[in-house]
């Protein structure tokens, strides 16, 4: 690799982490968010309504399956109304976020369905309002699988940032396809993508042993 | 009986057919499903109340109106002074903190210490921490496991879980202890255990307890009173020792006999024929007629022997209760004055010899109920019917002065 596409490789790689960050920030957060609002309104659970679930449920039916290169682009219109513009580093975070709230969404509900409804009931019993409930019992009861299903997200996002970089956003999927593919500079590629394993490996690495301290097993 | 500290009256629990996910017990049928229908239950302040049944009887749902865990859809429930029906969600939140409930499967958060656990009512009831930590020591010593203080509910054995569980339900003070099954997932002597801190917990701190449960056994060691539970109605109501030794509903009887194995089966009785060639007889033992004493002194008075070849003695509601099967050998007119004494003073079954077996008449029920002796005396020979009974009473079945104690 030319000594002078160090920096740029620096660069492409605060892009990245710029996007991926943010994403997990702001898509998570909505993405819990989401996904409790799924998990309670499920009926027969604490906040049981029928249509707050059915139109969650659809929501995320219909945002998680898009390949995220047509998301990406469908969303233009939403983007260009919010952030001002359709390209961009900006813009494709604002896409990113959204995706990764949906997908996120799922995973949170899927987690928190095999809490033990038994203990719902006993906090129930001793007279803990809903909110208390999600607090202090339905988030720690089922912290160890969101953590990890928050590592799986990371991966997802990750992923994301490439393609959405290859259409302009930067970051390291660019520099990999601009500065390796294109130039026939196999180190370059070769380079970034070990950068991206040897991330992943930390990230679920971390997520591992944290959901595993959580497990209180 | 003292002031009711819960009263039911019509109360009437439905549920919609498609309706709440979690009722494993209840069948799933077309149209609303009444898991209690129309039960009117007082239950006094200070006693441990029994409700048995069967799975399905709506034992469960039944006590889950206590707490408002559950709200009636027709008629009230009225806990310590306070109508549930119709009140919000917000109001009914202080009225649960104010019962304590444990469960089957205990019901622990995973994420804390069984310090942690007891803690929490008290975080919900808003103690100070340092308030909070006094309380929970204290808890914790009562139930005996301050030791295990600062360990997860996954490094506890089923007993200890329990003890945790009852530790917590007892954190804010409660005037009412609701048991939901709660020695089914536990082995015997873990159960004896738990039972016995359930009675301290009523004595000691005078906490009424709501037991509910599908073993007699539990009933037998710690209830006062009693109700029988099937299909969402209350079927048999009564003191636990009445229930016991005089029980109405045939559902009733099998959960006696699931308690009580004192009695001998059609096939015990064969063997017991095949080795005792004398007069086979089972005589009932309790604390208002035929002490073993008196059974005793009977025989030794016509000169009869009498061997104890069956049976037990146990203790309902810590009183005296059981039956001995006794072999009687002597002269015919000696065994036959033996058993009219014998009627004087206790309830008997005459099973007649290995040569002249008497059939008891309740066989055909036996199937059944899985109990004997309810069907009234041995028919084949009418000249032993010394004591008069009452219709659809028996022996050991109907009712038989024990509770009203002007039948002899």
């Amino acid at each position: 690799m030319r000594p002078d596409l160090v920096p740029l490789l620096w660069d492409a790689f605060g892009q990245t982490l710029y996007m991926v960050l943010i994403t997990l920030v702001v898509g998570g957060f909505f993405g819990l968010l989401i996904g409790l609002g799924l998990y309670l309104s499920r009926p027969g659970n604490l906040l049981a309504n029928r249509p707050v679930f059915a139109v969650l449920n659809v929501a995320v039916n219909i945002v998680r399956p898009v390949p995220f290169l047509i998301f990406l682009v469908a969303l233009g219109p939403l983007t260009r109304a919010v952030v001002g513009t359709t390209i961009g580093i900006e813009a494709f975070t604002f896409a990113m976020c959204i995706m990764a709230a949906f997908v996120f969404a799922r995973l949170v509900e899927q987690n928190l369905v095999s809490i033990d409804p038994g203990v719902i009931e006993a906090a129930r019993a001793m007279g803990a309002s809903p909110l208390r409930i999600v607090r202090t019992v339905v988030v720690p009861e089922a912290l160890s699988p969101l953590i990890l299903g928050y590592t799986f997200l990371f991966v997802g996002v990750l992923d994301m940032s490439a393609i959405a970089g290859y259409l302009g956003a930067g970051g390291l999927g660019d520099f990999a396809i601009v500065y390796g593919y294109r130039q026939y500079d196999w180190a370059v590629t070769a380079i970034v993508v070990v950068i991206i394993i040897v991330i992943v490996q930390l990230v679920q690495w971390l997520g591992n042993s944290l959901a595993r301290r959580a497990l209180r097993r | 009986m003292s002031e009711p500290i819960i009263s039911f009256r019509d109360a009437v629990k439905e549920f919609p057919a498609r309706g709440p996910r979690r009722r494993r017990h209840r069948p799933q049928r077309a149209g609303a499903v009444r898991a209690v229908d129309g039960v009117t239950l007082d239950i006094a302040a200070g006693e441990v109340f029994g409700v048995i049944g069967y799975s399905g009887a709506g034992k469960s749902t039944l006590v889950r109106l206590v707490n408002a865990l559950e709200t009636t859809t027709a008629g009230s429930v009225v806990v310590d002074g306070t109508d549930l029906s119709g009140l919000s969600e917000a109001r009914l939140r202080p009225v649960r903190a104010g019962i304590g409930m444990i469960f089957q499967q205990f019901n622990l958060l995973r994420s804390r210490t069984a310090a942690g656990n007891v803690a929490y009512p008290l975080e919900v009831a808003g103690w100070s921490k340092a308030d909070r930590d006094a309380r929970v020591a204290e808890l914790l010593e009562f139930v005996g496991i301050a030791d295990k203080a600062d360990s997860y509910p996954s490094a506890l054995s089923g007993g200890q879980k329990q003890r945790v569980g009852i530790a917590r339900a007892l954190a804010t003070n409660p005037r009412i202890l609701l048991a939901d099954e709660a020695t089914s997932a536990l082995d015997p002597e873990t159960t004896a255990d738990v039972l016995a801190l359930l009675q301290r917990v009523n004595r000691e701190l005078g906490i009424t307890v709501v037991v509910i449960t599908h073993e007699m056994e539990v009933v037998r060691s710690i209830c006062h009173r009693v109700a029988v539970m099937e299909r969402g109605r209350v079927v048999e109501l009564g003191d636990a020792y009445q229930v016991f030794s005089a029980p109405q509903q045939a559902v009733t009887r099998r959960f006696v006999a699931s308690a009580l194995r004192d009695r001998p089966s059609p096939a015990v009785l064969r063997r017991l024929r095949g080795r005792h060639p004398g007069r086979i007889v089972t005589v009932r033992i309790d604390e208002v007629s035929g002490s073993s004493a008196q059974v005793m002194e009977v025989l030794a008075d016509r000169g009869v022997h009498g061997t104890i070849v069956y049976g037990g003695i146990t203790e309902v509601a810590e009183r005296p209760y059981g039956s001995l099967t006794l072999e009687l050998v002597g002269s015919d007119t000696e065994v036959s004055a033996a058993l009219a004494g014998l009627h004087a003073v206790t309830a008997v079954v005459d099973h007649g010899t290995a040569a002249a077996p008497l059939e008891d008449q309740s066989d055909g029920r036996r199937d059944t109920t899985g109990v004997g002796h309810d069907g009234g005396t041995p028919s084949a020979s009418g000249d032993l019917r010394v004591r008069p009974h009452r219709p659809g009473g028996g022996p050991f079945g109907g009712p038989t002065g024990l509770v009203e104690g002007n039948d002899r």
